[in-house]
Order: structure tokens, then C-alpha cells, then sequence
């Protein structure tokens, strides 16, 4: 049978400002005191949908969270300038924030400073490794000539060689490991 | 239309001419990892296109208030002479020497251009430059391999490419000579003057083709094609390219996805 959890949520919303929504086994927040740690833990719920073990804040995508008056203001930006992520992001963005009750928020893309793979968490690259991804190898500051993964993600071994700049997406180069064979995308230093 | 909307207009053109040029390879690369390449050159362009579309589209909003045009107006319902790309980019890929040669020399341009742009004093073109510039430095990198491997490859590559370069070479003069909008955008703080990059170009092109063992270019001035994409008058090939990329928004308007 199905149960609706929302039930309880809907009855108190009711209330006005107050609003208290019980969604699942997630936590409960009170929309009036809600402060932007909270707005910014829900959107730690945010993958990115081609990397979906990485949220958007280990990318560095989410640049701002703003939280006044009832009115939730954030700044994404985009890893590569046609990365179709993003708008699939916005959607994803606005449907997580919904769950909470939280509907009235503002989305704006912004360029500038451009984004660089050095704003990726180290939590994020972890993930990356374990995720089959070898993660930026460098910080771009240091980046003179080659960019290039330290090692396979499978094996770990450091004998691996380009297979093409350009892998599954804008945002990745393919290699191979020459030890076990496996070729894996490597995040760009970007 | 004002002269700074155009010259935003013809950054967008470039990238979406040669970014559609580029999606044309998708699933006829010549093997998978270099059709995925294109495929992804082509999307950054055509995520820069729809940046700088969309500036120009607000800017055009302000300067002219009336109807509200979008980013989508202006690439899918301009006919070819409101087009401002230059002629190099529309060019058909060819084969393969012909795609990457087209690609070396307008993303040699697009550096050096982007690089100068972060300098504008309109700081939304300044924005797009600052995030565009970094994929264009990939583009040049991927394209000058490229160029090296098949000048300095087999004696058949070898010769493409210089087939490449009498088919393309006519195009580049065009790069560096003015238009209205270039005199506005520079006397403006918004842009500069192509001459600037002349010389730096061909030293930067040059470099590459001694690697590659091809015929060296001059920067002599030539007499001038007598196209200019950059003032509407473009080859045949746009009019085709554009009945393929606009088709559907002109035979069903406003449809989305």
C-alpha cells in the first residue's frame, strides 16, 4: 500500500509563513527560521546527471546561495560553455528546494570568474576515483604543458597513455591503462 | 540593428557556423574518438554562440524596445546576408585535412581575439571571453596536433593538406580587414581592430606548419576576395547550411523540445 508522507506537510502549510513539511525520511525544516546552511545542505542533494556521484558544490558549479525575504537567490556556472547539464541542473535544483516546500527561488548563470576544475573538492576527486574517473591531476596555476591523469583509476598504475583529448564529455579526455588494458575517462584540468 | 550588436553578433556567428559545420561530422567521424571530439568542439562553439547570442539579444532589446527578440531569432530566423561570420568558417568540411585546417586557423584567430576581448570595456563581452577562451586554447591544441600529424604523416595526408591550404588559404585575409562594426567596437572600449592580430597569427600558424613540414603562409597583403561574410556577402554555402540548420524553426515555428 502506498503511504503519503507528504499528508501531514500539507495540513500545516496551510499555516502561512510556517510552513512545516515532512517529506519522507528527510529532515524537517521550518520554512521561517530556515537559514541558508539548510538551503545549501538540500542542495548538497544536487548530482550532476552525467557525473551522478558528484553534487554540484564538489564540482564548484553552485557559486552562491542568498536566502532573504523568502526569496532564494542562486548563482550556477557552467563547467564548459555548451555543457547541457545545466539547465537539466536548474530543473534539478528547483525540484529538490520544491521537496522542502521551498518554490520561490531564483536561478542565474554566471560567467565570470570562469569556472576551473581547481574549485573541485578534494571529497569530489575522491569520489571521481572511486566513481572510475581519474580526477584532475593538477592545479592549473602549475599547469605548463601536459595535463595528464596520475594514474589509472582501476588499478592505480602510472603506465597509461592518451587515447583522445576528448572523451565522453566536454569536460573529460580518454586514456588507457597499459597494465590492465581498461581504458577511463580522465576530468580535465580546465 | 546597432554596429556593438553586430559586432556581438559576429562572435556568435563564427562559433555557430562552424560549430553546425562541426555537428555535420557526428557519426561520420573517421574513427569514434575523433567523431567525439568534433562533436565536442562543435558543442562548445555552439555554447558559446548561444552566450553571445544571448547578450546581443538584450542588448538589441534595450537599444530597440518593441517586439522581444531571443537568442533563437537571431540564429534560427536571420536570413544569410544578416550573417556577419567570415567566410572561412562556412566553408564545407572537405575531407578531413580541410576540417582540421578550417578548425587551426579559426580557432588560432578565436585565441588571440577572446585574449584581446577580456580587455573590453563591456564587461558581459569580457565574461564570455574570460569562459570561452580556455575551451578555444583546447581547440587550437587538438587542431595543431592534428595539423602536425597529417603534414608530417604519410605522403597522402601530406599532400591533403596542402590541398587543405589551396582551398582555404584565399579566406584568411578576411580575418584581419575591418568592418563598420569593428571601427565602433574599438572606438567604443569594446573591442579593437583585427590588424592587431596579424602578425601575431601568422607567426603562431607558421610555427605549426614548419613542424608539420607544409609550405609556409605569407602575411602579405593579397587583393581581397571579393565576399565579405563579415558585411553579409557570403559564399553559396551559407544559404544551404542555414535551409538545413533553420528549417525546423521556420516550418514550425516557436517548436521546442
Amino acid at each position: 500500500m502506498l503511504k503519503c508522507n507528504f499528508s501531514k506537510g500539507h495540513t500545516q502549510a496551510a499555516r502561512g509563513s510556517l510552513e512545516v513539511w515532512k517529506t519522507g525520511s528527510m529532515k524537517v525544516y521550518e520554512i521561517a527560521t530556515m537559514n541558508k546552511e539548510e538551503i545549501i545542505h538540500i542542495l548538497s542533494e544536487v548530482k550532476d546527471p552525467e557525473i551522478p556521484v558528484l553534487t554540484i558544490s564538489d564540482l564548484g558549479i553552485l557559486r552562491t546561495v542568498d536566502y532573504a525575504n523568502d526569496l532564494i537567490q542562486i548563482q550556477i556556472t557552467p563547467t564548459y560553455s555548451g555543457c547541457p547539464a545545466m539547465e537539466i541542473i536548474q530543473e534539478d535544483i528547483r525540484t529538490e528546494l520544491a521537496k522542502h516546500g521551498l518554490k520561490n527561488v531564483e536561478i542565474k548563470q554566471v560567467l565570470s570568474p570562469a569556472w576551473t576544475s581547481d574549485w573541485m573538492s578534494e571529497a569530489g576527486k575522491q569520489k571521481l576515483m572511486a566513481y572510475g574517473i581519474a580526477a584532475p591531476a593538477t592545479h592549473t596555476c602549475f599547469l605548463s604543458g601536459e595535463d595528464k591523469p596520475e594514474s589509472c583509476p582501476l588499478c592505480h598504475s602510472k603506465n597509461i597513455e592518451m587515447i583522445s583529448r576528448f572523451g565522453s564529455t566536454a569536460c573529460k579526455a580518454l586514456y588507457r591503462c597499459l597494465d590492465c588494458r581498461e581504458p577511463f575517462d580522465y576530468f580535465k584540468c580546465h | 540593428m546597432d554596429l556593438f550588436s553586430n559586432y556581438i553578433i559576429h562572435q556568435a556567428d563564427n562559433a555557430l557556423i562552424l560549430g553546425h559545420r562541426n555537428s555535420e561530422w557526428t557519426g561520420h567521424g573517421p574513427i569514434l574518438e575523433q567523431d567525439i571530439a568534433l562533436s565536442n568542439i562543435a558543442l562548445d562553439l555552439i555554447g558559446q554562440a548561444r552566450n553571445f547570442y544571448q547578450l546581443a539579444a538584450s542588448r538589441i532589446n534595450e537599444v530597440e524596445p518593441g517586439e522581444m527578440i531571443t537568442e533563437d531569432d537571431l540564429a534560427y530566423l536571420r536570413d544569410g546576408n544578416e550573417f556577419r561570420n567570415f567566410i572561412l568558417v562556412e566553408q564545407p568540411n572537405g575531407d578531413w585535412a580541410k576540417t582540421i585546417l578550417r578548425q587551426f586557423y579559426f580557432s588560432s584567430f578565436q585565441l588571440l581575439q577572446f585574449r584581446e576581448l577580456l580587455k573590453s570595456e563591456n564587461a558581459d563581452l569580457a565574461a564570455i571571453c574570460e569562459k570561452s577562451i580556455k575551451e578555444t586554447r583546447y581547440h587550437v591544441k587538438w587542431s595543431s596536433e592534428w595539423v602536425i600529424r597529417l603534414g608530417d604523416g604519410t605522403s597522402e595526408s601530406h599532400l591533403r593538406m596542402i590541398h587543405a591550404q589551396q582551398d582555404l588559404n584565399p579566406f584568411i585575409e578576411e580575418l584581419f580587414v575591418p568592418a563598420d562594426f569593428d571601427y565602433e567596437a574599438e572606438s567604443s572600449g569594446g573591442g579593437f581592430l583585427p590588424e592587431k592580430l596579424k602578425d601575431e597569427w601568422f607567426q603562431r600558424v607558421n610555427d605549426i606548419f614548419e613542424t608539420a613540414t607544409l609550405p609556409m603562409i605569407s602575411s602579405e597583403k593579397k587583393a581581397m576576395h571579393i565576399l565579405s561574410g563579415k558585411n553579409g556577402v557570403h559564399s553559396e554555402h551559407l544559404g544551404f547550411l542555414l535551409a538545413e540548420m533553420q528549417f525546423l524553426q521556420r516550418a514550425y515555428p516557436g517548436c521546442a523540445w
